[in-house]
């Protein structure tokens, strides 16, 4: 862009060698200090405190971990948590493409505002989420649809706040699509739903499944939309998370360690899997 | 034939998911005026969450920006042992439940636990007050500004730079006069989104602040309290004035967002 056409492109070397040779020439005086800086901010809040559920978790031993996460409470709270998670993953995958075909694709008066509103679900606070659903789907629903307390309750609350990591992450691949392969697979005959299987839907896949596996993380680790709509019901409602927080409430602050380490395990495999499906997706574009 | 379904299928289900649910819940915070929501965003309660709120999210955006600012420069400017691990331990926050954010809070500056007794002892107390909750908050929000800036800044490249410093600028008067208005756009974009994550949060801060009245009580606790006390305008008011900053969040950042990339 702009900043190509300043005198010092001629004195430009290839990048990496360039990088090294003046960060060991020339370190400005202030990389020591801020290198100090970043380790103790992210130590004192981020590692230390992570490290000391990890290490609590494990205070009675692997025995112990697996005696607390094996509770039938804790038990059933994960076995819910991971069930919705992966149903609420497979219809964001559907319903987001859909919807990202729709904003891309389509031209429809309003659609504009639709596309802005896609992100409302990340910036509304949970809690009011949790809210504004209960006004639909709760015992004052205005459709008398009463879905609160109940287990469909909290995969609509987990689908509100997973809405937009699919369609944000299949849009910008639509948008940039060559419409030629699909004009040339029309020209030949093909359907316009076999023109999408065949020719677009390939080229989404990695977007989709992106987008997917980051919902499936927020989904087993949301807490805020599910406190009101589920009514936390052990055994029945109440997702891991919440389960996590009552356990701190009757101070079972081991119990409560073991659940989140796992649950820290589960969320950092699907995010080093969405990691390896960029990877992939690079490669192949 | 299949556009219109799609279309159709689209919007029903944005409809039923999204667009409604908030309709009805701006219909019932006026449905009978607007005095009664003026009365039940200015209880005591409520004008004290608001204050707390806006001090815990204030520090919070205060410390990730300056965390942002520098983490963003080490990695997208330095090459150094350490520096893949920054960028993944950046990422890290989004992995964890808020709830588990709390709770590790609590297992390192809680009263009984070695560093909280310590702190304790010399009349700082962290959890159940206004220290952990902006931890809390800085937790959950840290990631937002650094990842807005690295690409930004890898974008822009260092040839303005090194061409002050040839001139013989010092690195400050180079962030100051040359890096940091390249990166305004973008950094504006990461204050905001940083500012809405902070104001919003719930989960981390539920745990660490024992959500006491008048006390530690933000607005999304607020809300909820005021909802299992049934009082649902209270609990309603105070969500139209959230969902009000995240409408308002959303219009910035579709503002900002194309400045960014022309």
């Amino acid at each position: 862009m702009t900043q190509v056409e300043t005198p010092a492109i001629a004195l430009r070397p290839t990048r990496p060698p360039g990088r090294s040779e003046r960060t060991s020439r020339r370190r400005p005086s202030g990389f020591g200090l801020g290198v100090g800086f970043v380790t103790i901010y992210l130590s004192l809040i981020v590692l230390i405190p992570l490290g000391a559920v990890i290490a609590r978790s494990n205070s009675q031993g692997l025995s112990g971990l697996w005696h607390q996460i094996t509770q039938p409470d804790a038990l059933a709270s994960l076995r819910l948590t991971i069930g919705v998670s992966a149903l609420v993953s497979v219809v964001n995958a559907f319903m987001g493409t859909l919807i990202a075909w729709t904003l891309v694709r389509d031209r429809f008066p309003g659609q504009r505002v639709i596309d802005a509103l896609i992100d409302l679900p990340f910036a509304l606070p949970t809690i009011v989420a949790g809210l504004v659903l209960l006004a639909l789907y709760g015992p004052t629903s205005a459709i008398h649809l009463r879905l609160a307390y109940t287990r469909p309750a909290v995969v609509i609350a987990l689908l509100f706040v997973t809405l937009p990591f699919v369609v944000r992450s299949v849009q910008p691949v639509l948008m940039e699509l060559d419409r030629e392969m699909e004009e040339a697979a029309k020209s030949l005959g093909a359907s316009s739903f076999t023109t999408f299987r065949r020719v677009v839907l390939p080229n989404l896949v990695p977007a989709i499944l992106a987008g997917t596996a980051l919902s499936f993380a927020r989904a087993i680790s949301e807490f805020g939309s599910t406190v009101l709509i589920s009514g936390n019901i052990p055994n029945k409602t109440e997702v891991a998370a919440v389960h996590i927080y009552s356990q701190i409430q009757s101070d079972n602050v081991t119990g409560a360690a073991a659940l989140s380490t796992l649950l820290l395990l589960i969320a950092l495999v699907v995010l080093a899997a969405f990691a390896l499906i960029q990877r992939w997706a690079t490669r192949r574009g | 034939m299949g556009k219109w379904i799609a279309r159709i299928v689209a919007l029903v289900y944005l409809m039923l998911l999204l667009i409604v649910p908030v309709g009805i819940v701006f219909f019932r915070t006026f449905r009978h005026g607007f005095s009664p929501f003026w009365d039940a965003i200015t209880t005591a309660p409520a004008e004290h969450a608001f204050r707390v709120t806006l001090e815990v999210a204030i520090f919070a955006v205060i410390g990730n920006t300056v965390f942002g600012l520098v983490a963003a420069m080490l990695i997208a400017r330095h090459r150094f042992p350490g520096r893949a691990a920054l960028n993944a331990l950046i990422d890290l926050p989004l992995a964890v439940s808020p709830v588990v954010v709390g709770l590790a809070l609590i297992l390192v500056y809680g009263r009984f636990e070695p560093i909280g007794r310590f702190l304790d002892a010399h009349g700082i107390k962290v959890i159940f007050s206004l220290p952990g909750m902006v931890l809390a908050t800085i937790f959950v929000s840290l990631p937002l500004l650094a990842r807005e800036l690295v690409p930004v800044l890898e974008e822009i490249g260092m040839e303005q730079e090194q061409a002050a410093w040839t001139l013989g600028a010092s690195g400050m008067q180079t962030f100051r006069r040359i890096t940091l208005p390249a990166i305004r756009w973008a950094l504006a974009y990461g204050v905001v989104l940083t500012l809405a994550r902070a104001l919003g949060e719930f989960g981390a801060v539920a745990v660490v602040s024992g959500g006491l009245v008048g006390k530690t009580q933000t607005l999304t606790l607020y809300v909820q309290q005021e909802f299992q006390n049934f009082d649902p305008i209270g609990a309603y008011a105070a969500s139209f004035v959230l969902a009000v900053i995240a409408i308002v969040v959303l219009i910035i950042i579709n503002v900002l967002r194309p400045k960014e990339h022309s």
